[in-house]
């Protein structure tokens, strides 16, 4: 395949890397101010250089890496929020030219889910997106395989950079500032922290379950979301001294009709499945015929969630 | 409280409770005595000595026979010497439904908090504060609630609402997870 990568961040630039090891060929990237196009394909070390180098990927424009040949629009720009653009109107511009779009940008799947159905409707393209949900873990392909029917509810420890905070938090017994502190010196937690905090991120994965497994008109606006900011050293003692430990769980589950969202705090056994620690992800879906199945891996990480996008390029038809 | 049907016509059943003792002397008989007091006949004890629940307590399992009647008896009396009864006939109580406050509990009344909790359908079973930076910064509390079968929604219900109107961060149990 012909794999045209928007978006040059960790997992943009993982995808270019790893493209020839699945078999396939960048024959465009573009990052924020620049884009770089060769339908031989592109030279990725000469553009990741440059953009090291503080230049951009290449020397044209954004537009002209859309308008190149390619069969998949790898869409790996900054998750955005309302009407997720521009990683929205990116997938329907592909779309449009009968293309495929693989997404690892959440917002678009996020917040406009029936509209991005709609322009797949009209397009003989087909919009996958495996790495907007639990980075490298198999989730919603896994959904697929079992049909969104037979899954009943999802639940899981979503977001790394909380759970690391919470794990380090209810290990040492040291307060909800420090650890942060700690996490952003190790580049686990960004400088500004509020999206994976506040339950923001893995609300938007929760809202992305909820489209697959319901009617599609889900968006973080229907999720109930609390954050961990306000836990204390004293709170996590005392799910310890009864068995427990909290960890930032996201909930889907079927409401009347339409699934509901809720993410917050949740006391788990703590040597049970969902008490993951440091930036592990797990996910636990309850189906109708099988039971529980629980999936856990990285769920973040250039190279590990660049994975999860070459497994939707193969899946394409 | 167990339910009865005002159709019972007073013949004995079967009933298991399950108990969960502190490992301490004579806590066992403590614990049969309600239960030989009011006409409950002791069929079998299974007393696991060898494993402990989350709270570090033992598991006890008895079957008894009794009326229906003598059952919600025998239940009310566990209950009031103060055993901790984990499941009565098909009735749970307390399943696992504990839950963790944090904010100013002080501030905003904790037994005001504990009274509005007590008044839905659960009762609370025990509450552990802990307050190690004083009153001027957030405490934390664990309520452990015993409530009966179908009833735990409602309960959560409540505390939700409590806990909203007192701007508490509320710890809740994951209900349907592996436990």
């Amino acid at each position: 395949m012909r794999l045209a990568v928007v978006g040059c961040g960790a997992v943009g630039s993982a995808v270019c890397e790893l493209a020839g090891e699945y078999g396939h060929r960048v024959t465009a990237l573009a990052d924020s101010t620049s884009a770089t196009v060769d339908p031989e394909g592109v030279d990725v070390e000469a553009a990741l250089e440059r953009k090291a180098e503080g230049r951009g990927v290449g020397t044209v424009e954004l537009d002209r890496a859309l308008g190149a040949e390619y069969d998949v629009l790898v869409e790996a720009t900054p998750t955005t929020l309302g009407d997720a653009e521009p990683g929205f109107s990116h997938a329907r511009r592909a779309l449009d030219r009968d293309c495929h779009v693989v997404l690892a940008n959440k917002g678009p799947v996020a917040e406009r889910y029936a509209d991005l159905r709609a322009a797949e409707r009209e397009s003989d393209g087909t919009v996958l997106f495996e790495a907007a949900v639990g980075g490298a873990i198999p989730v919603l392909s896994t959904i697929a395989d079992l049909g969104p029917t037979n899954v009943t509810a999802v639940r899981g420890v979503l977001n790394g950079t909380a759970n690391f905070i919470l794990s380090r938090m209810s290990a040492e017994g040291l307060d909800y500032d420090h650890v942060l502190a700690e996490a952003q010196d190790l580049g686990v937690a960004e400088a500004d922290p509020t999206f994976d905090v506040e339950g923001t991120d893995a609300a938007l994965k929760c809202a992305i379950l909820a489209n697959v497994l319901g009617d599609g008109e889900t968006t973080l606006a229907d999720a109930d979301v609390t954050g961990i900011t306000d836990l204390t050293p004293s709170a996590l003692d005392l799910a310890t001294d009864d068995g427990r430990t909290v960890r930032l769980v996201g909930e889907v589950v079927d409401g009347d009709g339409e699934p509901e969202v809720r993410v917050g705090p949740r006391l788990v056994p703590e040597n049970g499945t969902l008490a993951v620690t440091g930036t592990q992800n797990i996910v636990q879906l309850e189906t109708r015929h099988a039971g529980q199945l629980n999936l856990s891996g990285r769920g973040a990480g250039g190279r590990a969630t660049a994975t999860a996008v070459l497994g939707d390029v193969g899946r394409l038809p | 409280m167990v339910a009865v049907s005002e159709s019972t016509d007073g013949a004995v059943s079967a009933y298991t409770v399950r108990l969960e003792l502190v490992d301490e002397p004579g806590e066992l008989l403590r614990a049969l005595e309600p239960i030989a007091d009011n006409g409950g006949n002791l069929l079998s004890i299974f007393h696991e000595r060898g494993s402990l629940t989350p709270r570090g307590h033992i598991p006890v399992e008895v079957d008894l026979e009794a009326t229906p009647e003598r059952f919600e008896t025998i239940v009310t009396a566990l209950r009031e010497a103060g055993v901790n009864v984990i499941q009565a006939g098909a009735e749970r109580y307390g399943e696992e439904l504990s839950v963790v406050l944090v904010g100013d509990l002080v501030e905003t009344d904790l037994s005001d908090t504990l009274s509005r909790v007590e008044c839905a359908s659960a009762s609370v079973a025990d509450v552990a504060l802990s307050a190690p930076e004083g009153t001027d910064e957030p405490a934390s509390a664990r309520l452990r609630l015993a409530t009966q079968a179908g009833e735990r929604d409602r309960a959560l219900d409540t505390v939700r609402a409590v806990a909203d109107e007192k701007d508490l961060l509320l710890v809740e149990p994951l209900v349907g997870a592996d436990r």
